[in-house]
């Protein structure tokens, strides 16, 4: 039996009080250091186009401060807001991010369920392969793409191109394989026991879906509604390629398309219409990012 | 009636066999418990009766009725998960009405039953919150609450405590023992933890590689282990295994573990080992209640022996001493004040009428 004894003449090694703070400080000050970098970097196009859009056309082609408006006027907004082509894009745009908004989540969220929970031969596979879909860029597959609709209205005497609701078979072609993605991972957070309680209790495959699964998994729901919401929105090479006439026109290609007329851009009208196509998006966001939170799941299990 | 009943029951994963042939009759009212270290089956048997996994062979029987192919939902069981599996958005109300409803019970009724089973579980005043404003006892309570209001055939508990702190164990332990007291449900329940094995169950299966050890009463696993597995699992400190060999010495059976300490077998031992193999390697099973200090007149069936300790351990009412003999590690339960000390001598007595035999080899109790 040994005694352990304590040397009290050890030299003892010199405590820094405070480092922990000071790299904190730094990290700090790193950070806030390139946010404000970030910031003006992402903030100054937006801040250019509301400048602008406040100019009349003689203002914008006058060599002044191109940062300061000298004479402001709605008349950029008056004349966009009132011109029936322009609340028609709106509209398409509205019309055709809404449908795909619903068919993304109705073919997504069952999809991302079946591929997180029910096993089945080669789930997991297929689950990767859907993941892949997404990485095929959308200019890889436009030519193709309108190739085959076109052949379709030939044989069918059913006229897709040109037409708004085209869009809507296109656009889940991007946004199905990633919202089912992100779905994926949302629904494999969830703890296998809550399926398997909910399946105790007597619910369905389709009961545990829509009362355990969806409210559980509300935010990975809420962040794939914007992101599809976004890219149906914002999409451009599509509508550009599919829609030719103006009233089958959304928002983007829209602007484009009927604000330049050959070599004159109406600038004014341009910055506004972009504005005002880039409010929506905003709007929503705003809404939904209060619901966007984590930790709903808290509670359900231990820790 | 809602017994359950396994027959041959297996289950594959692939190559792997996590239950290799499952004989067990559990009747109606009864409280079994499933209790083996990690990865011996239990869980996996317990989630067959669920029907949460399927079952490769054997038949598995509740109420009488075969259920291999019959989904869990019809199955008429509920069950207890060790994470609790609480549906996070639901208020507890909802959480344990969530059965029911999707039963589509009268509204009345599930009333009453969440009513009668908060005040059972004494969570009366939680119903309407959500799982996370909960501590980790009440939302086990809520979790017991869910299974109750089904009023199912049978209960299944998936190690329902392994999540609580030990002295909330405690408390929960006697409070399903209150609440299987009240209900009668036929209850299975899966735990790695000896002594919830020991204090909740009518009886007890001790399980390890996916077979069945022994099935007993907790008395007859602790005095009458049918195998080394048992008798080591069994009872906190384990029972300690002394290498030995039988010899007859004098007209008398002698249990030889050095060759200076040998002790005479007392007559019922003596006998019931008489047929068993001179030559053989065996195991002295001795519990540590049963290697105590020497006292100056011993009853018959006790002998005496020194021995040096190496630690103590004093728990208070007793002090846990630890010697080392033909190396195996021996602990023992002495009087506090019967003078043990680290590293000093002690005559110690062990008490051959509580013994155990083994065969070393097949880990067979003799």
């Amino acid at each position: 039996m040994s005694t352990v004894t304590i040397d009290k003449a050890a030299p003892t090694r010199n405590v820094k009080y405070g480092s922990m703070s000071r790299d904190r400080t730094w990290a700090l000050r790193w950070s806030y250091f390139f946010l404000t970098l970030f910031a003006i970097f992402s903030l100054l196009p937006p801040i250019y186009m509301l400048i602008t859009s406040l100019k009349t056309s003689a203002e914008i082609s006058a060599a002044t401060n191109p940062w300061w408006v000298f004479h402001p006027t709605l008349d950029n907004y008056i004349g966009l807001l009132t011109s029936n082509q322009f609340l028609r894009f709106f509209w398409n745009s509205a019309l055709v991010s809404i449908f795909v908004v619903t068919i993304t989540m109705l073919i997504s969220v069952p999809a991302a369920f079946a591929l997180a929970r029910m096993r089945f031969w080669g789930s997991t596979t297929l689950a990767t392969g859907v993941f892949l879909t997404y990485l095929i860029p959308d200019t890889l597959l436009f030519i193709p793409l309108f190739k085959v609709f076109a052949l379709f209205g030939e044989w069918t005497g059913i006229q897709l191109i040109n037409r708004w609701y085209v869009l809507l078979l296109i656009y889940p072609t991007l946004t199905v394989p990633f919202c089912t993605w992100i779905m994926i991972g949302y629904f494999a957070s969830i703890p296998k026991e809550l399926d398997e309680a909910a399946i105790i209790d007597g619910a369905s495959w389709f009961q545990t879906l829509t009362r355990i699964f969806i409210p559980v998994a509300l935010p990975g729901l809420i962040a794939a509604t914007i992101f599809a919401f976004t890219v149906s929105w914002a999409q451009f090479l599509y509508p550009l390629v599919f829609t030719t006439s103006t009233d089958q026109l959304v928002l983007p290609v829209g602007i484009i398309t009927t604000l330049i007329k050959g070599d004159v851009f109406n600038w004014g009208q341009i910055m506004t219409g972009a504005l005002l196509g880039a409010a929506p998006p905003l709007i929503i966001y705003a809404f939904l990012m209060d619901y966007y939170i984590a930790g709903l799941t808290a509670g359900a299990t231990k820790g | 009636m809602a017994d359950v009943t396994l027959r041959k029951v297996v289950k594959k994963y692939d190559d792997v066999e996590a239950v290799r042939g499952i004989d067990l009759d559990i009747a109606d009212h009864e409280f079994v418990v499933l209790v083996g270290p990690s990865g011996c089956g239990k869980s996996t048997t317990l989630r067959m009766i669920a029907g949460l996994e399927d079952i490769t062979g054997g038949d598995i029987m509740i109420g009488g009725d075969v259920v291999n192919d019959v989904p869990p939902k019809d199955r008429d069981i509920a069950m207890v998960f060790q994470n609790y599996a609480l549906y996070p958005h639901m208020t507890v109300a909802e959480n344990m009405s969530f059965g029911l409803r999707l039963k589509r019970y009268p509204k009345a009724e599930i009333k009453t039953r969440i009513d009668e089973a908060a005040r059972m579980l004494d969570i009366v005043e939680l119903v309407d919150r959500k799982p996370k404003q909960l501590s980790g006892g009440q939302r086990q309570r809520v979790a017991m609450g869910r299974a109750i209001v089904r009023n199912p055939k049978v209960f299944l508990f998936d190690e329902p405590l392994s999540n609580l702190d030990a002295k909330l164990r405690v408390q929960m332990r006697i409070e399903i023992k209150k609440v299987h007291q009240k209900v009668r449900t036929t209850t299975v329940y899966v735990t790695h933890d000896q002594v919830e094995a020991m204090t909740l169950a009518d009886r007890v299966v001790v399980m390890n590689h996916g077979r069945i050890e022994q099935i007993g009463t907790p008395n007859e696993l602790y005095h009458k282990p049918a195998t080394k597995f048992v008798a080591s699992f069994i009872g906190s400190p384990a029972m300690n295994f002394i290498p030995c060999r039988l010899e007859e010495s004098g007209g008398k059976l002698h249990v030889r573990i050095t060759d200076r300490i040998a002790f005479p077998l007392p007559p019922a031992r003596a006998a019931r080992y008489q047929g068993a193999s001179r030559t053989d390697k065996l195991l002295l099973g001795l519990r540590p209640e049963h290697i105590t200090e020497a006292k100056a007149h011993p009853e018959p069936g006790v002998e005496s022996f020194d021995a040096v300790l190496d630690v103590t351990e004093p728990m208070g009412m007793e002090t846990l001493i630890y010697f080392a003999l033909e190396g195996a590690q021996i602990c023992g339960r002495v009087n506090p004040n019967a003078g043990a000390r680290d590293g000093a001598p002690l005559r110690l007595a062990v008490d051959l009428n509580n013994m155990h035999l083994l065969n070393e080899g097949t880990g067979a109790v003799i």
